[in-house]
């Protein structure tokens, strides 16, 4: 079995899911209290590597991250290598494929919670902000905790995108279901056959602890 | 900009205009003195609009037109679009579900609008609310632990832990059930009244009204229609609007005389009235009697079974549908309805002489702690 690509696989799910809960607390907050008319248009960016094939997605992040772009220059003349075929590379296509997968469930929380508590917090002095960290992220922790898992678990899966940006270097890019691919490429069934055990095993006790959080959040 | 509008001593004034969409327009004006008496009532059936203003008072509604203002601050105006949030009121509102923080202690609830002070000032803020409300036991538990009863003060110390300059109060009786609401009627009362804070309490229970209030507001049909002591503008209702919303009863203030045996005696006017013992009695209250639940005679005649015979002289006699509503003085003004026949039997007419029935059980003594 690939113990490179199974490492490479959990940290980059890992930075991906840190990264989505700093990016993505703070737009699902916004969706779930904003009045913004055009509010569906965010919504609807938001939602969009969920119907995009992933080769698309991927092609024009390959596009922006070459060296024609100002994004992909800039980074290479930071750090002397290129965005594409790189880890970084690879953890800003995660971040931005998984971005339903963390928004999505994160805003559905925050809409659940009560909104006169809410009220309730302003009306005794606490900030918006103060009234999020005490009252909004608390409450609606099950349903962030979930969004966060099912991220995790959506990361470690990719593959169109990962082969499109990373390609398959290993140790920077060549994640599990990359490996998988190779394997069988090279008729190599037993060692597929293992990585995609522990795939599916991991996938399973994510899903089994996210709707276990999601009816504990429904009971509550 | 309105100089006119505004009293003497301190006040919370103000005229605001609410609109939704594809829905009703609220409009309220109103002037609450702040230094006068301390519980005003806003009085007005469900679907009028009163939550709507309490909301816009605590600023987390903004109306589309008019002005709040409190004291010699403006907390909206629509014209210089003026708006002070809430966070900056210093107003307690106490909602109607009361809003309590699940995830979080009674004392975390009631130190929740202290945040600014130092821990050991907060801690000591929230003994005492804790100690005025008699819940000092209750403050390691969670809302969910506690009865409905007790929930409400927890709700009521919270809001006024921070010593807010005004209460709101969102029909703060009707989420409990019939015996607990009873038993804190009269309490509620007299925590407003020792708060020393002025308050704005919403509802559309009359009882409730005549028990919190001190002056009534009735808010109907998209405007505040009348203003006054609470049991004048229930005898007396400025128009129809006011007098369907109100109901047609006699509310009179009554000082209990004697009590026994589960009955009362209490002096209303000059007269002497029998009434049931609604427990919790002081000094004061109020009597109130249904004008229909009067049974008119023209002479003492045949026993019967209502114990309050009052000799009374007509002052007016209106018709009204197919009733005819007839005024008493009996020692204080009795208001009743009688059918037109009825009317034509006794051949009433004002400066004739009557005599009202009524059974003890038909009178309604409503408490006034103080």
């Amino acid at each position: 079995m690939d113990l490179l690509a199974l490492r490479l696989s959990f940290v980059l799910a890992g930075l991906t899911t840190a990264a989505l809960l700093v990016i993505g607390l703070p737009i699902a907050h916004w969706l779930s209290t904003t009045r913004w008319r055009w509010k569906v248009l965010v919504e609807a960016t938001v939602a969009l590597p969920l119907v995009l094939p992933p080769t698309v997605l991927g092609f024009y992040l390959l596009v922006s991250f070459g060296p024609r772009s100002p994004l992909g220059r800039a980074f290479t003349a930071a750090t002397g290598h290129t965005l594409a075929f790189s880890f970084e590379g690879l953890l800003l296509a995660s971040i931005l494929y998984s971005l339903p997968f963390a928004v999505q469930p994160f805003a559905a929380a925050l809409a659940r919670v009560d909104r006169r508590l809410v009220e309730a917090a302003h009306g005794l002095g606490a900030s918006p902000l103060r009234t999020f960290f005490v009252v909004s992220l608390p409450l609606a922790l099950p349903g962030i905790v979930a969004g966060a898992v099912l991220t995790f678990a959506h990361t470690l899966g990719e593959f169109g995108v990962v082969l499109m940006v990373g390609g398959n270097v290993p140790g920077s890019t060549r994640t599990l279901s990359i490996s998988v691919f190779d394997a069988v490429e090279q008729l190599d069934y037993a060692t597929a056959g293992r990585t995609s055990l522990v795939l599916l095993a991991v996938s399973f006790a994510v899903l089994v602890v996210t709707y276990t959080l999601q009816h504990r959040s429904l009971l509550a | 900009m309105r100089p006119d509008a505004r009293r003497a001593g301190p006040s919370l004034a103000f005229d605001l205009e609410r609109h939704f969409r594809d829905g009703p327009v609220v409009r309220a004006a109103l002037e609450v003195p702040l230094d006068a008496e301390p519980v005003t009532v806003l009085f007005g059936p469900s679907g009028s609009g009163k939550t709507t203003v309490l909301r816009c008072l605590a600023g987390l509604d903004r109306p589309e037109r008019g002005f709040i203002r409190f004291r010699d601050e403006t907390w909206f105006d629509a014209a210089t679009r003026g708006f002070v949030p809430p966070q900056r009121r210093g107003v307690g509102l106490l909602f109607q579900e009361y809003a309590l923080f699940p995830h979080l202690s009674v004392a975390a609830n009631i130190g929740f609008g202290l945040a600014r002070a130092p821990r050991a000032e907060r801690n000591a803020r929230v003994l005492e609310v804790a100690r005025f409300l008699r819940i000092e036991e209750l403050l390691d538990r969670r809302p969910a632990r506690i009865s409905g009863g007790q929930r409400q003060r927890v709700a009521l110390a919270r809001s006024l832990a921070p010593r807010p300059r005004l209460l709101l109060l969102d029909e703060p009786l009707s989420a409990l059930d019939g015996p607990t609401r009873e038993e804190l009627r009269g309490e509620l009362r007299s925590l407003l009244e020792h708060s020393g804070i002025p308050s704005l309490v919403v509802t559309h229970d009359r009882v409730e009204a005549l028990a919190l209030g001190d002056r009534l507001a009735v808010l109907a049909e998209g405007s505040v229609r009348q203003v006054g002591p609470v049991h004048e503008v229930f005898s007396a209702p400025a128009d129809l609007v006011v007098a369907r919303v109100v109901g047609t009863e006699n509310v009179a203030p009554a000082s209990i005389v004697s009590r026994d045996a589960g009955l009362a005696l209490v002096r209303v006017g000059t007269a002497q009235l029998l009434a049931l013992d609604p427990g919790g009695l002081h000094d004061e209250a109020f009597a109130c009697i249904r004008a229909e639940e009067v049974v008119l005679e023209t002479a003492p005649g045949t026993p019967t079974s209502a114990r309050n015979e009052l000799t009374a002289e007509v002052r007016t006699v209106s018709p009204e549908g197919p009733l005819v509503r007839v005024t008493l003085d009996c020692g204080f003004r009795l208001v009743t309805l009688v059918t037109r026949r009825s009317a034509d039997r006794l051949a009433l007419a004002p400066g004739s002489r009557a005599v009202a029935l009524v059974k003890a059980s038909a009178i309604r003594l409503v408490p006034r702690a103080s």
